[in-house]
């Protein structure tokens, strides 16, 4: 037993603390325990009344068998006993107990409360601070009763010792997080705050961590500690390192205060006086500035403790987000760090430039780093500083170097850590979509994705990959080629199948034109990996296949053999069977209408913010996350035909009854928050202006665009009115056009509005709106925001009168299967035939009265006009009063304008 | 800071100190789960590291690894010299500090912790100030000691 005690020295202590040592087994070591419990017991039980030191040693003892992870229920009372001793030793180790094994006993709450009430009585300081300590420790909600009115008192009271206004500060800090609603703010929150001008260092550093935690609660009460904050800090910042003696540490002054110091001030905005803030900034050029000098020791010790105040600086130049100056000199000495031999700051390097990419300051000057950032993700041997340099990259990529940054995150994926994938496979889809200007870019590296990290790729982020492609029909032939190249890989991941089965039987007909992807060869894939794959997984195959019927019509028999084998139809699995069933009969009944309409196109998806990035928000935080993107989707099918595929599983088809979508309503606003703004186009005002030609197309909380315009023939001409808001200048307002427009003043006074004129022309039909993009300078910050300009096909109409007969004549001429489109939706409105009157006029088309059989229905009549060429247009819209649904149906001699006015339409009623 | 451990590279816990109320079960789940953690790492890897909402800041001293848990906007490097501190506290009370001191003295380890932290906050960071406020309990031990002795 080595012979290490200081002070008393409880021999018996130390012999039970070696006993334990040397047992050789956890029952040798249990069975000593228990004999000792046994002696202690039978000693606080005896007659005899134990002294002062026997209690202590037992009472020590019992402690030390609780710290070992043993249960205790006895000794407290004897604790208790301990606290009124007036030997401090004793007290102390009674204050230990009872911070390390609080009770509820209400009985046993009341003697403590009662033995710290005499000693906080005591005025002598000593045992004031072990009362001090006890209630920091506990910091249970009955003491907070008992004393929370009594210590600020102590803590402010002229007489107080310094040690013991430490104690007090540490200590109300403590019952204020506990029970905030027990400290009440007084007279003494003010003396509080001038406890920062105290003369004893150890009492400042103490109150500071008070003081900051009500500035951050009630940051008016508290707000004359900024500037009392900013000298303290300066008359530290600018002394000598040996100023401070013995707050200095290893040449640093006082560290741990200046941390502090910078911290509270990040619970305010920068100071409006101009004189505190000029010497605030001056202290944050001299952190900076130290940070250049050569070291004074070569310790360890002194550069953390240096760089802790530097990185604590950093960060209030970041939360300021101000000074650019400083900004900028902040992220220069952060890539210094970058490259640092210390790990620790090379981490912490990485991890302040995150915030400092946010900013639009220093966001340029970060993305500087990036190849020393990559290089990092490369090489870096820790696991947590790759972490850090890849949640850098992600939030230093924009527009300019995303196809870098993700090249980069996938190419480390391949090696990456287990723990981290999935959190990178998010991050990466993500940045491709946000930063994707050209599609076929963004499904490449969707399916790079999925081919190596198949097993990281959550349902989001394939769904998504999904809706992409059915919402953008530029990319969906080369979606359809690719995914079958990638099929053809003789082993490839599930999602990928998934994600193929999708696609072609979507859009397998835009590649079954080369015969190396005829249909026939284009089934025969899927269905080779059909036997690999999972139940929901085959489940989505069986619904490509009915597609492929109707896409393929030539496949029909192959596929009918194929779900009639036994091991479709008699699948003993009930989802698997019910559709090969069902998709059998349909197929085998159905007409060719009737089938071109059940397993029509899947309409594009409502534009919502991207699930991947909820998963991603959601991802830290506890719980599963549940996704009903597919679920939610509009499906009304059934209710019209009748069909009904009970499943249990997202049905990708949409045969299932689900609520129905509701039109996104007319935000204002929320755009300026939205993560995905930026890449996102704003159309939520885009539809609003179909069937109509002013009005507002947008608005937030500082900016208002208005809308007029008139169309004649094949041309228009638009007035955009931009309002400000706000009574501040807009700067650099600059607006650009993906055709041409007269430029707009670049100034926009508070409370003023602008106005442009854009002249428009239509060419050719065309299905994608021009773009506007509007960039300005609102105080510091600089908005950025695109919108989809109002200008549809429709718009160039020419309304043709005609009567019944040629109505019906001219219908049957446009009967070829690409002429017409048609959709079948819900009601978005009410079904007031006047509204439906109304927005059909606006549409541009004539009105025919009398000429549908049925008077519910709509007819109208147009020919659209461009510059190439005229476009008859007959459009037929059959309300559904019961049902709530709409059947729409377009036939026009072009078949893209069919699809387009469909589209248009679909979401107007 | 949230708690701060300290324990031994077989996995011993030596000293645990809480400064948020934890339910027992739930203190020794996180015990566990931490030192896996942090003795899984390897000497030159970073002293940091993100654990469920906390960050961690550790640091090995000979045989005994120094634990904080601190939240996510508290100070890395200057929680890592709050280590340091306290470990020249403790080497200056025992002289040259090593595992069997705190484990024999383990009283006295949490009287120079709490005359250092309190309620998880720095209460003093003079060296001087800390071990005055210990040194003054010993004397006064000694005294009492000193009469005891007599009177036997």
């Amino acid at each position: 037993m080595p012979a290490v005690s200081k002070g008393d020295g409880m021999r018996g202590l130390a012999v039970f603390i070696s006993d334990i040592r040397n047992c050789k087994s956890k029952e040798a070591e249990i069975k000593r325990i228990n004999k000792e419990l046994a002696n202690i017991r039978s000693k606080f039980k005896g007659d005899k009344a134990l002294d002062g030191y026997s209690k202590k040693k037992y009472v020590c003892k019992l402690l030390f068998i609780f710290l070992l992870g043993h249960d205790i229920d006895f000794g407290h009372m004897e604790a208790v006993n301990l606290l009124s001793s007036n030997k401090y030793t004793e007290k102390q180790i009674g204050y230990l107990f009872i911070s390390v094994l609080v009770n509820s006993n209400s009985e046993l709450i009341r003697l403590i409360n009662n033995a710290i009430k005499n000693d906080l009585s005591s005025r002598n300081p000593t045992f004031m601070c072990l009362a001090l300590h006890c209630i920091a420790n506990v910091g249970s909600r009955e003491m907070a009763e008992a004393f929370a009115g009594e210590i600020p008192r102590i803590l402010v009271a002229g007489d107080t010792m310094d040690s013991v206004k430490q104690s007090a500060a540490l200590c109300l800090l403590r019952l204020y997080k506990t029970s905030p609603d027990l400290v009440l703010m007084g007279e003494w929150t003010s003396r509080v705050v001038h406890l920062l001008n105290d003369q004893h260092m150890g009492v400042v550093t103490a109150a500071i961590s008070l003081i900051t935690c009500l500035s951050q609660k009630n940051p008016d009460e508290f707000k004359t500690c900024v500037s009392l904050a900013v000298s303290r800090l300066s008359r530290i910042v600018s002394s000598a390192s040996t100023d401070l003696q013995d707050y200095t540490y290893y040449f640093v002054p006082a560290p741990w205060l200046s941390c502090k110091l910078l911290r509270l001030l990040q619970c305010y905005p920068p100071p409006e006086d101009g004189a505190v803030k000029g010497r605030l900034v001056e202290c944050l050029e001299t952190i900076l500035n130290k940070a250049q000098e050569p070291p004074k020791s070569k310790k360890v010790q002194h550069s953390n403790a240096k760089n802790a105040i530097l990185f604590e600086a950093i960060s209030l130049i970041i939360h300021y987000d101000s000074e650019p100056n400083l900004l900028v000199r902040a992220c220069n000495q952060l890539g210094q760090f970058l490259q640092h031999r210390e790990t620790n700051l090379r981490y912490l390097a990485l991890e302040s430039m995150c915030t400092l990419a946010s900013s639009e300051f220093s966001h340029e000057a970060v993305k500087t780093h990036i190849e020393t950032v990559i290089n990092a993700l490369k090489t870096e041997r820790d696991v947590s500083v790759r972490q850090r340099a890849a949640d850098l990259l992600y939030a230093m990529c924009d527009r300019s170097n995303a196809k870098q940054i993700v090249a980069e995150m996938l190419s480390y994926l391949e090696t990456a850590d287990y723990s981290i994938r999935e959190e990178m496979v998010l991050k990466v889809a993500i940045l491709a979509e946000k930063y994707a200007v050209d599609y076929s870019w963004y499904v490449d590296t969707i399916l790079n994705l999925i081919r190596i990290a198949g097993d990281y790729v959550s349902e989001e982020v394939w769904y998504r990959v999904i809706q992409i492609v059915i919402n953008r029909d530029d990319v969906q032939g080369y979606a359809a080629k690719t995914v079958f190249e990638a099929l053809q890989a003789p082993a490839c991941h599930e999602n990928m199948v998934k994600v193929g089965g999708y696609i072609l039987g979507e859009f397998g007909n835009l590649i079954a034109g080369d015969p190396r992807s005829s249909p026939l060869v284009q089934f025969n894939l899927l269905h080779s990996k059909f036997h690999l794959c999972s139940v929901p997984t085959r489940a989505l195959l069986l619904s490509a296949y009915i597609k492929f019927i109707n896409l393929f019509p030539e496949t029909k028999s192959t596929i009918q053999e194929v779900l009639r084998s036994d091991s479709q139809i008699r699948n003993s699995d009930v989802e698997l069977q019910q559709r090969a069933v069902e998709y059998l009969k349909l197929s085998s009944i159905a007409s060719t209408d009737v089938l071109a309409t059940v397993l029509e196109e899947m309409p594009p998806f409502p534009e919502r913010e991207s699930s991947i990035l909820a998963k991603l928000k959601k991802k830290k935080g506890p719980g599963a996350v549940s996704n009903h993107l597919l679920k939610t989707r509009k499906a009304c099918l059934t209710d019209i035909k009748g069909i009904s595929t009970p499943s249990p599983s997202a049905d990708l088809l949409g045969l299932r009854a689900g609520p129905p979508v509701t039109a996104a309503a007319p935000s204002a606003g929320s755009l300026l928050v939205d993560v995905f703004s930026e890449a996102g186009v704003n159309d939520d005002g885009f539809l609003r202006f179909v069937c109509k030609n002013n009005g507002v197309l947008f608005e937030n909380q500082l900016l208002q665009i208005g809308i007029k315009s008139e169309y004649r023939q094949n041309l228009g001409r638009m007035y955009l009115f931009y309002g400000n808001k706000t009574s501040v200048q807009f700067v650099t307002f600059t607006t650009t056009l993906n055709v041409q427009a007269k430029p707009v003043e670049p100034l926009i006074e508070g409370g003023a509005q602008v106005q442009q004129v854009i002249n428009i022309e239509c060419l050719t039909d065309f299905s994608d709106a021009p773009l506007l993009n509007i960039k300005f300078r609102y105080g510091g910050a600089l908005q950025n925001l695109t919108l989809k300009l109002p200008v549809t096909i429709n718009k160039f109409f020419q309304p043709t009168e005609m009567a019944s007969h040629d109505f019906f004549q001219r219908w049957k001429q446009l009967s070829l299967p690409q002429q017409e489109a048609q959709k079948i939706f819900k009601a978005n409105h009410a079904m007031d035939t006047e509204v439906l009157k109304a927005k059909l006029l606006g549409l541009g088309m004539a009105l025919l009265e009398n000429v549908d059989p049925n008077p519910e229905n709509f007819v109208c009549a147009g020919v659209i006009q461009t510059k190439a060429q005229q476009v008859g247009s007959l459009l037929r819209l059959e309300p559904n009063a019961q049902a709530q649904m709409y059947r729409l149906t377009v036939r026009s001699s072009k078949d893209t304008v069919s699809k387009r006015l469909c589209e248009l339409l679909a979401e107007q009623f | 800071m949230r708690f701060m451990l300290l324990f031994s590279r077989q996995g011993k816990l030596r000293l645990q100190k809480w400064y948020t109320a934890t339910a027992e079960r739930d203190k020794k789940k996180m015990v566990r789960e931490l030192m896996q953690v942090v003795l899984a790492r390897k000497p030159k890897m970073c002293s940091f590291l993100e654990w469920r909402d906390l960050k961690i800041v550790y640091k090995r001293y000979a045989s005994l690894y120094f634990c904080c848990a601190v939240e996510e906007q508290d100070n890395e490097l200057i929680t890592l010299e709050v280590i340091h501190r306290f470990v020249e506290l403790l080497d200056k009370y025992f002289g040259s500090v090593c595992e069997l001191d705190i484990i024999f003295n383990f009283e006295k380890a949490y009287f120079i912790l709490d005359e250092f932290l309190m309620g998880g906050e720095i209460q003093d960071t003079s060296k001087k100030s800390v071990l005055k406020a210990i040194e003054q309990a010993d004397l006064l031990q000694e005294v009492s000691l000193n009469l005891k002795h007599k009177m036997a």
